[in-house]
């Protein structure tokens, strides 16, 4: 931080001889931090850690953001705070030297955020192919979205999840494996968004949206709508069920065998709705078993 | 009906800068008065204040929404308002302030008011046209307003209105369609502001203001003025399109027929995020207005400052789809990096700010406060909002309150810019000084809200609180963050509630201004406050973007780093010119 | 002019770039035609503006030439219109246009009406005023 404050305060001074070593510095810190602590044990800044192969890569990126932005953000601020306090005027007629160039700085604090947003980019791309990277499947699971609520089928079984409003479906998914998602929407924008999985994507209307998750933990995971869909968009809830691949063989299997449809509309839920008061917000009913 | 516009004559005597007060009777105004004079005036000073002020009013009906929707949102089942009341408030808070306030406050309002002036013209280049422009705000401003009268309710599909949902189908009602038409209304208004900002720059200029000897307000307007010129067609022909869908049996953006949903987002964005530096660029204006003047040094990189507005201007076409990252459909690394590399020229900016201070004389006064609050709150969402540039970064983000809290740090920073503006520039166009007091108060009730009101967003955002929410999960932690965030938006509150008791106490007990209270340094301080009809009975001689500053301290003129260095070459080549 | 006409040229040509890099990239029309548009809007005022500096022998106007001093550009500049109730009229008539978007076609008659008494406002007063 001092190195670049008295890189700043040499728009005062004449330029110093040390200047450019001092920039070299600032840059190569600007640039390694991230990677350097990328490593060590870093606060979450706020997000999730993620339980997808994918959502934890974007975790590591979403550190690694943050770190560049606390360094710079911390530099700029810090110069920020300097040029505030310490040039308060204490008269109010002596007039500053009226410097208005300086050339060398001005190009220093354009090429070395070139250089950061570079760096930046870089470290995106490799992120985003990971996450939208669609490696062979070992499950499918067909998901719609419709006003308000979720449908979730599984190719090749007769298990049905649907639920909306205050129901919230579960989608039940093995762990460890690649699930594929194919999500729809039969009438407006939905999205998509599983915050655990530091995910989300739109359900669009005639668009056919696919993308893989492979969750390393199993559990259950609140999710939820998060693009406005009309009236009831406050509660298109859903949950995600990760469990074993064995518990989830035997849940499909159950499903085949009964003979009762799961498709379920809880003719109550539009009731409850109509007086507002009385929702119950929490998804606490939920729809479908599960596989508990 | 029609004067006969003479520019004055330099007055490079004297060295006083209260010339010409006594000869301004020669310039009263006859024609029109009363009502009359508001409806038939094409002053350009007359209608950027009807301007400033319809925008304030805008601020201050979205501000309640907004303080109703942060009530509903202290409890999690909260039944203040209902879902389809609580939908209604959210768009019209968003319409309202980025379509009604925002945009017209800054580029239409300030703007208006200042342009020819700092450029020492005597109006706008096409007054009848301006006028026109601030009736078809006017009116469309009452249509949007006009939504919650009608059955049905207002528009309640968000301000972006994406497509389906905005179809006649899921929207029925008079509402969505007063909204279509309310933002016909106001985008031809902007294209309107736009070509009168640029055909006056180009062409009213006084003599000796090249485009490098413009202030800095100047500049970012006419770059503005070029943006809305690029955007706003656009999507004007987009809400056309949505009303054919809704009433003349099209299927533009509908499945059914054939259409294209997603079409929707790509035009509304192609107009959206060069809109979000239309907004932006006149408040980043003002404070480089405000900067020089309270440190007593020129603007510092006045060349490298045009660079990045124009570079902000070349990139921001090409950022559009940042916003639909989530939609799966777009081309993610060209947006990510267009986007991304757009924080350069806006960093450039935030130096040059800095560096402006630096070894300044630095006044507190009111519009400086104002203006570091602008520069903190914008250096927060500035930073946040790189973040949204990355592709897997947005995907999880997107929609949530991390999106709500980064563009509500923006607008808050433009918001502190806008009263800077209003405070700096109010002596000028009242004639009458601002209550200081009142508005260092009010400054850090401001300052302090906006943070406390932000920064539990971000957090609630992170923690997956998807916006647009009327209810949501019963979460302790979540509760706790919303309730701050209302803190704050109460604090925002009664900051404002200060700024118009600050207004009606400067008005009921007003201190004259004088010609110059700031020792400011662009043409609208050389002239009287309020200035006399066709702004300028005389004007000092233009040598650089300060000739007021110029005109009153000749000896303290701007130099560079090295000037002796430059003093030398430029010795130099005066010799060389000579000898030629 | 030289300079406005450059920037807005330049401008366009930026865009121009872009347009052509994103269409061949995304192969997505919507943004690829928008762009195009902009390549456009750019480049039609800008080399409007240089054609208009080359038809004037390329001199300088007095704001474009860092020497000039405020009398040379003293003097009538330009008639102006001091009052004018025909773009309030002429808002009325957009207004009532709008009104018939939503509400009825019978919005319309009061627009074009208005309307047409703007237009004629308009030419009438800038025939009166235009002594320039």
């Amino acid at each position: 931080m001092e190195e670049t404050l008295s890189q700043l305060e040499s728009a005062q001074e004449s330029v110093a001889d040390r200047s450019p070593r001092t920039k070299k510095r600032a840059l190569a810190l600007a640039i390694a931090a991230p990677l350097l602590l990328g490593g060590c044990e870093l606060p979450s800044f706020g997000a999730f850690h993620g339980v997808t192969k994918t959502a934890n890569s974007t975790f590591k990126l979403w550190q690694g953001f943050n770190v560049t932005a606390i360094v710079v953000g911390g530099i700029t601020l810090l110069a920020m705070i300097w040029a505030i306090f310490a040039y308060r005027a204490k008269d109010k007629t002596s007039i500053p030297k009226q410097t208005q160039y300086h050339i060398p700085l001005e190009l220093t604090y354009t090429i070395i955020p070139i250089f950061i947003v570079i760096g930046l980019f870089a470290a995106t791309v490799v992120v985003e192919n990971q996450v939208v990277d669609e490696p062979a499947p070992n499950a499918t699971i067909n998901v719609t979205a419709f006003q308000w609520g979720w449908k979730f089928t599984y190719p090749g079984h007769k298990a049905v999840v649907v639920g909306q409003t205050t129901q919230s479906p579960i989608m039940v998914m093995p762990e460890n494996k690649n699930v594929l998602i194919n999500l729809r929407s039969t009438d407006v924008i939905h999205g998509f968004y599983v915050p655990e999985f530091n995910f989300s994507r739109y359900a669009q209307p005639g668009l056919l949206n696919t993308f893989t998750f492979n969750a390393n933990k199993t559990g259950m995971f609140d999710a939820q709508c998060t693009q406005l869909c009309g009236l009831y968009h406050t509660l298109m809830y859903f949950r995600v069920n990760v469990v074993s691949q064995a518990k989830f063989d035997a849940w499909l299997r159950a499903k085949d065998a009964s003979t009762t449809q799961q498709e379920v509309i809880d003719a109550n839920s539009a009731i409850a709705l109509e007086n507002n008061a009385g929702v119950a917000v929490n998804p606490t009913k939920s729809n479908g078993d599960g596989a508990n | 009906m029609t004067d006969l516009i003479e520019r004055p004559v330099s007055t490079s005597d004297g060295d006083n800068v209260d010339h010409g007060t006594e000869t301004s009777h020669h310039h009263d105004h006859h024609g029109p008065t009363g009502i009359m004079k508001w409806l038939t005036s094409t002053d350009h000073k007359v209608i950027g204040l009807s301007y400033t002020v319809t925008s304030l009013i805008m601020m201050i009906i979205g501000g309640a929404f907004a303080e109703i929707i942060r009530a509903q949102l202290v409890s999690p089942t909260s039944n203040l308002v209902s879902f389809s009341q609580y939908n209604e408030l959210f768009t019209m808070h968003g319409s309202v302030m980025i379509y009604l306030f925002v945009g017209p406050f800054a580029f239409a309002g300030l703007a208006n008011y200042l342009i020819p002036i700092q450029i020492g013209a005597p109006d706008m280049a096409f007054p009848r046209l301006n006028a026109f422009s601030y009736w078809l705000y006017l009116t469309g401003s009452i249509t949007m307003l006009s939504g919650f009268l009608v059955g049905g309710g207002a528009a309640n599909f968000g301000w972006v209105g994406y497509a389906p949902l905005s179809s006649a189908a899921n929207s029925p009602g008079t509402g969505a369609d007063l909204w279509i038409c309310a933002l016909l209304l106001t985008g031809f208004s902007a294209i309107f502001s736009g070509v009168n900002l640029v055909a006056t720059i180009f062409y009213l200029r006084a003599p000796g203001m090249t485009l490098f000897r413009m202030p800095i307000f100047t500049w970012n307007m006419l770059v503005t003025g070029i943006l809305i010129l690029l955007a706003f067609p656009v999507l004007t022909a987009g809400l056309i399109m949505l009303y054919c869908d809704r009433h003349f049996g099209t299927h533009i953006y509908t499945v059914q027929g054939g259409g294209v949903p997603l079409l929707w987002q790509h035009i509304f964005w192609f107009w959206g995020h060069p809109e979000v530096y239309i907004l932006a660029l006149p408040f980043f204006g003002i404070v480089t207005e405000i900067f020089p003047v309270f440190s007593k040094k020129p603007v510092f990189g006045y060349r490298g400052m045009v660079f990045a507005t124009l570079t902000i201007a070349a990139l921001s076409l090409g950022v559009w789809a940042h916003h639909m990252f989530t939609t799966g459909a777009v081309l993610l690394p060209f947006f990510s990096i267009m986007s991304l590399l757009i924080a350069v020229p806006t960093g450039i900016k935030m130096f040059n700010w800095i560096g402006t201070m630096w070894g300044g004389k630095v006044h507190y006064s009111t519009a400086m406060l104002m203006s570091m609050g602008f520069l903190f709150t914008f250096l927060i969402g500035g930073i946040t909002g790189i973040f949204l540039a990355s592709p897997p970064l947005d995907f999880f983000t997107h929609d949530t309150y991390y999106v709500v809290a980064h563009f509500h740090s923006v607008v808050m920073a433009l918001v502190m810019g806008a009263l800077a503006g209003i405070y700096f520039w109010a002596p000028k166009m009242t004639g009458h000084m601002m209550h200081e007091g009142i508005g260092k108060i009010q400054f850090w009730f401001l300052f302090i809200g906006t943070q406390l009101f932000t920064f539990p967003l971000y957090l609630v955002g992170l923690h997956g609180m998807p916006r647009r929410m009327a209810n949501y999960p019963i979460n302790p932690s979540w509760q706790t963050l919303n309730e701050w965030g209302s803190v704050g938006a109460i604090l925002i509150g009664i900051s404002m509630v200060l700024f118009l008791v600050n207004v009606i106490y400067s008005w009921k007990k007003p201190v004259v201004a004088g010609d110059n209270p700031w020792d400011g340094h662009t043409l609208e301080w050389f002239t009287t406050s309020p200035p006399p009809s066709h702004n300028f009975l005389s004007l000092p001689p233009i040598h650089s973007e300060r000739p007021t500053w110029d005109y009153n301290h000749p000896d303290h003129l701007a130099i560079e780093h090295n000037h002796k260095k430059q003093a030398k070459k430029s010795a130099k080549a005066s010799a060389a010119s000579d000898a030629s | 002019m030289k300079f406005e006409g450059t920037v807005l040229t330049l401008l366009g040509v930026f865009y121009g770039l872009m347009g052509a890099v994103y269409w061949i990239w995304s192969k997505d029309d919507t943004g690829g035609v928008m762009l195009v548009g902009a390549l456009a809007l750019g480049l039609l005022p800008g080399l409007y503006l240089l054609w208009w500096y080359r038809r004037s022998g390329k001199r300088l106007r007095t704001e474009d030439r860092q020497d000039a001093t405020i009398e040379e550009g003293a003097g009538v500049i330009s008639s102006f219109p001091d009052s004018s109730i025909w773009p309030f009229v002429f808002a009325m008539g957009c207004f009532m246009g709008v009104l018939a978007l939503v509400f009825g076609t019978w919005f319309a008659f009061p627009a074009i009406a208005l309307g047409v008494m703007a237009m004629a406002g308009f030419t009438a007063e800038s025939r009166r005023g235009g002594d320039i």
